[in-house]
């Protein structure tokens, strides 16, 4: 179970108080009626699913009922920063750091020969 | 050995074991009665009794014993029971402690344990490869349903699940601390008493009744001046006389999940005699730790040789257990086979306890010199360079076959009992949960902790750390204090092997076995390579190789070795399985701790409840609550009593709980603005005192939920969503508010369970809680249609809708919770004197479908416009922006032929069409038939005096007056299309 | 909710006979109180404050109190406030900007006390209630279990969980398991 820092709470809190809401960062179109089909079906469709470090919203439902937004890495789902709603996407500096971490020196699990079993 | 004539047991060596003698329990293995020491595990009292044999394997039934002291176990799997109801399959026998009036019995065995008519599949066997089940079950595919599904289902699992509801308790408890350590022998309690020296808040846990860790059989280590053992319970004594250390006995670290959680299941009374009543069974403890120290040392493995299988074969550190701690024999003529030099410490101490050592078969030429010294010192026999190549022995082992390395005469030897050991595996099986990596030691053919993920830290065995004095400053530095502890040993251990043993290669067909409770061999892991299995991954589910509930504690390394020679990889290219949680099986008790019978899931009540109830209400389930369903008077079913209470609503009146509606306040001078964003009606344009009916849409254009809304200031709403919808809605809400509209100054409220609702319709409505009402005139020109007010009701400050679910006058009184029950009393006094009814959610449901009111969720099933739902008039034509202005538009959104809602006649007024039933324009079409849409309300109308129904259908609306069909299993029925309204097309009614 | 023809007597409380505990915590339904969801931003929490009679906290998991009036931090704009009658129209004289929503009948509250009080909380609760990271008058929103509770700590060894109305059955069941088990097995640490 995660442990997710909350900005507003300014503390590490369960999982279980938290929901997740979706990618971070994909701004509602101001002028949505006046898109086109394609312009919508990038806004509300499509989400790009990365592996690694993307961002994230979630909301403190059980707790303060913020949304808030996440950097995480989903491998490790290390989470790298969480930050509050309204604010710009923020750098990670710490992300190669972080992927240096997780960066396999040694050859044993499942995940890391999987490429070599196909 | 002298002879004992231990009532305890023949092979109960006096002076030996750390139980105490007078302290017996009595129990029974497969109806015979046996006598044991309080401490003993199962395993040990049987074996004291010299009982071997207690369980036939999973595939080839064939007889097995005891291959272990710990966990690990993959043989002695029994079922445990202390009554018909408590009873437990698969329990490990090396696990399990005994207790007085215990009921044991063996499994997977019929007729019985010794002749058992499954163990022909073992004279099969050739027939039972690895892949088996995949190559022969596969056709005809009639045959699986019939024959062989029912074949599988009979032959395999293990043990018998109970069938008794389960009487125990279970408890959970969340916790924290700054250091968690897992397992608490020499590593885990150092490094405990160097945490706890910080002030640091510590748990121990260990899944052993008692600490110490492989102090239960290693005798010959001194900490501190003392016995090892010894030195552990003193250091537990002192840690658990602190107050900031918890330490968890009978405890298992069973996961180690992200961010410092990890699951624990300690077991408080499966030893207890008679527990008392209000002990949990077993408690889970949920805990977040901010570091852990890893200490869950390492898995003596077996060596894998022919017929290594036979009972009276077992790990020499287990007989060393059940020698040193329990004081029970493994047999009386002892045969080792090892390639470690720890097995010679076992045959040691077996020694000195008279036992007899018919000899130590190495397969090494060159082990450790000093044990082997102290071996020829003690007058045994030591044959190095050899190895056992076959056993004999049908119930029990009585002979193994031993042969000098690359060849030479086999003798035999007689045993009575076998104990091997091809080294130890470091037990990382938590570090790899925690996503740790793991590197593969050269030298010592093990995978050793290497790259953490968390804030994690192995000391001692699970690390690979041999020596004890390194072991002991590194559990030192792993708590972070200070500590002094010193340890010495007697003997340096060297040596281990993985993989097939001599006589056990590719080039031979014999049985030797890699997993146990599998019965996987090396030659079934041959087999998966020669069929194209390269990765280890694929190996495994072919085999089954370490898929058993031991998770391959035993079998993994063995697996991996013999897959990477077949290979020709190095092991670290072949790849380990990930391990994964839980370390060792859990109940459901203990997951579900708390969550049973009422407190499964919370039940939700309206504050009338109970009077309801006493009314004689059937109630419902709508997510968590219960609404009363209908109100059977007596001798009525539930369809003469629906049809009633129809009846009497339109007739004169009815009193309905609508306490379930979700309401959420909507405070703030931007409310209306926002609500004009999240529904698609106008909201601006309601005057204060006014309701209206919304409809709100995703993004996406579809129906997400409606409901009144009531506008009762400039700055406040009272806003109601359907009782399925309020969390969601409030959430949908606060998400919009909150990321993209957080310059509107507004904030939202769920006030659903400040209210208690009570809905009061039908023509008598008004004369029904008129004299109740104080502060507004309820006349039809002051308090129209679509009205509310703040207002008392029976002097109780209330909020009063004039709204209508029912298409009659009606009145929805809104009264804080704790007022409900007093108000309802009151009001249904009065109306049954009028001769009203109260009706509930079926009736509802009838009367709301004879308007054509529809019911999200219902009638709606997240891919319908409110176009689609013939609600087009709800959605504003004027604003310039609401959530799913810009869905609407979507092409296939606006395109022709859509499925609409539209009403249903049936052609004979009898026939009641079954709800999402299909609909079709041609009956006699070949399948498949052109579904044009299905059923999604339907009732018996007692008002309509006939069937009514709602259905989406595909251009619906264009179809009005056309005939289609319903294909039933046993019949076609005929229905004519119509609009939804089907009682009162012209909507007097409602505003009587 | 004060009103002369809604008296107590006619009010029925959610919780209304429960009773229950253990040897080391004692479990009471709370007495009826009012309370009010209190909602406003940064800049109006001065007036807010002067108009209620007690600071409202701003910072994240404290309360205050004063004039018979608890003050809940929740959220970043967002207060529970319990007390005595007369909240929403304190909040009115403000003159502030706020949302000020009654739910005293929404809310029904539970309190546990005893020394094994935290324990039997935390058989549903995942909060670390240590002194350390859950002082006195500590509060915040949660979870208890499958339900939603706002904790707060009036004591050492005495705890206010305050539950919607329908749920208070559910909670009242699970903090006496807890109470059960805490006699059994108290504070750990």
């Amino acid at each position: 179970m995660l442990l997710i820092h909350c900005p507003y709470c300014e503390e590490d809190r369960s999982e279980l108080e938290f929901r997740w809401a979706g990618e971070a960062h994909i701004a509602r179109p101001e002028n949505i009626s006046a898109i086109t089909d394609e312009e919508f079906a990038e806004y509300f469709f499509l989400r790009n699913n990365e592996k690694g470090l993307t961002y994230e919203r979630w909301r403190h439902i059980h707790g303060c009922g913020r949304f808030f937004n996440a950097a995480r890495d989903t491998v490790s789902d290390r989470f790298l920063m969480t930050y509050k709603a309204g604010l710009a996407r923020q750098p990670v500096p710490t992300a190669e750091e972080a992927a240096a971490i997780i960066e396999d020196k040694t050859v044993e699990t499942w995940e890391a020969v999987e490429g070599d079993a196909r | 050995m002298s002879a004992s004539p231990d009532k305890t047991g023949a092979f109960r060596i006096k002076g030996v074991g750390r139980h105490t003698p007078a302290r017996t329990a009595r129990f029974t293995f497969d109806g015979k009665s046996y006598t044991a020491l309080e401490g003993d595990t199962v395993a040990s009292a049987l074996l004291a009794h010299g009982v071997h044999l207690l369980g036939r394997s999973f595939k080839y039934h064939r007889p097995r014993g005891i291959l272990t002291a710990g966990p690990e176990e993959p043989n002695a799997l029994l079922d445990v029971s202390r009554d018909s109801a408590r009873r437990q399959p698969n329990v490990r026998a090396t696990v399990q402690e005994v207790f007085d009036g215990a009921k044991i019995a063996s499994q997977n065995r019929w007729p019985s344990l010794s002749f058992d008519v499954g163990a022909f599949n073992d004279v099969l066997s050739p027939f039972f490869a690895a892949g088996f089940y995949y190559k022969t079950f596969m056709w005809p595919r009639e045959a699986w349903a019939k024959l062989y599904e029912p074949i599988i289902r009979r032959a395999a699992g293990l043990g018998e699940a109970p069938k008794e509801e389960d009487p125990d308790h279970y408890a959970n408890r969340f916790a924290h601390c700054d250091v968690l350590i897992a397992g608490a022998g020499i590593a885990g309690l150092t490094a405990a008493l160097s945490a706890a020296s910080t002030g640091q808040t510590v748990f121990l846990v260990d899944e052993q009744p008692e600490v110490g860790g492989a102090l239960h059989f290693d005798t010959s280590t001194m900490i501190d001046g003392q016995n090892g053992y010894d030195w552990a319970q003193d250091a537990a004594a002192r840690l658990k006389a602190m107050p900031n250390v918890t330490v968890l006995n009978r405890t298992t670290v069973f996961g180690y999940y992200n961010h410092g959680f990890l699951g624990l299941a300690e077991r408080v009374t499966d030893h207890v005699v008679r527990p008392a009543k209000d002990l949990p069974r077993e408690r889970l403890w949920q805990v977040r730790a901010k570091k852990v120290v890893l200490a869950t040392g390492a898995i003596e493995r077996h060596m894998v040789f022919a017929n290594n299988d036979r009972p009276g074969i077992m790990l020499a550190s287990a007989a060393r257990s059940f020698l040193n701690h329990h004081g029970v024999s493994v047999g009386h003529n002892v045969g080792v086979y090892t390639a470690h030099d720890s097995a010679y410490e076992a045959a040691f101490d077996l020694h000195r306890a008279g036992v007899t050592i018919a000899a130590i078969v190495d397969c090494r030429a060159d082990p450790g010199e000093a044990v082997v010294a102290q071996a020829r010192a003690l007058g045994v026999d030591v044959l190095t360079g050899h190895s056992v190549t076959d056993t004999s022995g049908r119930l029990r082992i009585s002979s193994m076959t031993v042969v000098r390395n690359g060849g030479g005469n086999a003798r035999k030897i007689k045993v009575d009992a076998l104990i091997v050991s091809a080294g130890w595996t470091p037990s990382v099986h938590l570090f790899s949960q925690s996503r740790g990596k793991l590197r593969f030691d050269e030298a010592n053919q093990r995978f050793l902790p290497d790259i953490y993920a968390q804030n994690c830290i192995s000391v001692g065995a699970c690390n690979g750390t041999d020596d004890i004095a390194d072991l002991v400053d590194e559990a030192i530095a792993a708590g972070g204090g200070s500590a002094v502890v010193s340890a010495e040993n007697r003997f340096e251990w060297t040596g281990g092997m993985i993989g097939a043993a001599e006589g056990a290669g590719p080039d031979t067909v014999v049985k030797a076995f890699v997993d146990f409770q599998h019965d996987v061999t090396a030659k079934d892991i041959r087999l998966a390579v020669r069929e194209g299995m390269h990765s280890i991954e694929h190996i495994k589910r072919f085999t089954t190789n370490g898929m058993a509930s031991d998770q391959g504690k035993l079998s993994n390394m063995h697996g991996l070795a013999i897959a990477a020679e077949m290979l020709g990889r190095p092991i670290p290219q072949v790849g380990l399985t990930t391990f994964r949680a839980p370390y060792t099986p859990v109940t459901y008790g203990t997951l579900i701790a708390h969550s049973r019978a009422e407190l499964f899931d919370p039940t939700r009540k309206t504050p009338m409840h109970a009077l309801e109830a006493a009314a004689g209400a059937e109630f419902e389930d709508v997510g968590n609550w219960k609404r009363a369903w209908y109100f059977p008077k007596r001798g009525e079913d539930m369809h003469v009593a629906v049809n009633r209470e129809c009846r009497t609503v339109r007739d004169i009146g009815g009193v309905f709980d609508a306490s379930t509606l979700g309401k959420i306040e909507v405070v703030g001078p931007d409310a209306a603005q926002f609500l004009n964003l999240l529904y698609t009606n106008a909201w601006d344009t309601l005057k204060p005192g006014k309701c209206r009916y919304g409809i709100m849409t995703r993004e996406d254009g579809f129906i997400y939920d409606d409901g009144v809304v009531g506008r009762l200031a400039e700055d406040r709403f009272h806003v109601t969503t359907t009782t399925g919808g309020a969390p969601r809605v409030l959430h949908h809400m606060e998400d919009y508010l909150q990321t993209e509209f957080p310059h509107l100054k507004v904030w939202l409220t769920s006030t659903t369970e400040q209210w208690a609702v009570i809905a009061v319709q039908g023509p008598k409505a008004r004369e029904i809680i008129q004299p109740f009402v104080e502060g507004v005139d309820l006349s039809n020109e002051a308090f129209p249609h679509m009205s509310v007010a703040e207002c008392t009701v029976t002097g109780v400050p209330a909020r009063l809708f004039r709204v209508s679910f029912t298409g009659e006058l009606g009145f929805e009184v809104n009264v804080p919770a704790d007022f409900g029950a007093a108000v309802w009393k009151a009001i249904w006094e009065r109306a049954e004197g009028l001769g009203a009814c109260l009706y509930g959610t079926e009736s509802m449901h009838v009367l709301r479908a004879e308007k054509g009111y529809l019911i999200v969720g219902q009638d709606t099933d997240g891919t319908v416009t409110p176009d689609d739902a013939g609600y087009g008039w709800a959605v504003s034509k004027k604003k310039t922006d609401f959530v799913g202005i810009r869905g609407l538009k979507r092409p296939d959104l606006v395109r022709e032929g859509r499925k609409q809602l539209v009403g249903l006649l049936t052609r004979d007024p009898g026939d009641v069409l079954e709800e999402g039933a299909q609909i079709v324009a041609d009956p006699n079409q070949p399948k498949p038939m052109t579904m044009l849409g299905h059923v999604t309300s339907s009732y018996w109308s007692e008002n309509c005096d006939r069937s009514i129904a709602i259905a989406l259908v595909a251009g619906g609306r264009a179809k009005a007056g056309e005939t289609l069909y319903v294909p039933m299993s046993d019949r076609t029925i005929a229905v004519e299309v119509t609009d939804m309204v089907f009682f009162d097309k012209e909507g007097g009614r409602i505003h009587g | 909710m004060v009103d002369s023809g809604a008296d107590l007597a006619s009010r029925t409380l959610p919780l209304a006979g429960a009773h229950g505990g253990s040897s080391v915590v004692l479990l009471e339904p709370a007495g009826p109180a009012e309370r009010i969801s209190l909602r406003a931003r940064a800049e109006d929490v001065a007036a807010l404050s002067n108009a209620i009679g007690l600071d409202l906290p701003v910072r994240p998991k404290t309360s205050a109190s004063g004039n018979g009036r608890t003050a809940l931090w929740l959220g970043p704009d967002e207060w529970l406030v319990i007390g005595e009658a007369g909240l929403v129209q304190a909040a009115a004289s403000s003159g502030a900007l706020h949302s000020a929503t009654d739910v005293s009948h929404r809310n029904t509250a539970i309190l546990v006390s005893g020394p094994g009080a935290a324990a039997a909380i935390n058989s549903g609760c995942p909060l670390d209630l240590s002194l350390a990271a859950f002082p006195v008058a500590a509060c915040t929103r949660t979870l208890l279990g499958k339900v939603e509770i706002v904790l707060l700590r009036t004591a050492e060894d005495a705890f206010r969980v305050e539950v919607w109305r329908s749920f208070s059955g559910y909670a009242f069941g699970l903090l006496g398991e807890g109470a059960r088990d805490a006699a059994l097995n108290p504070e750990p640490l």
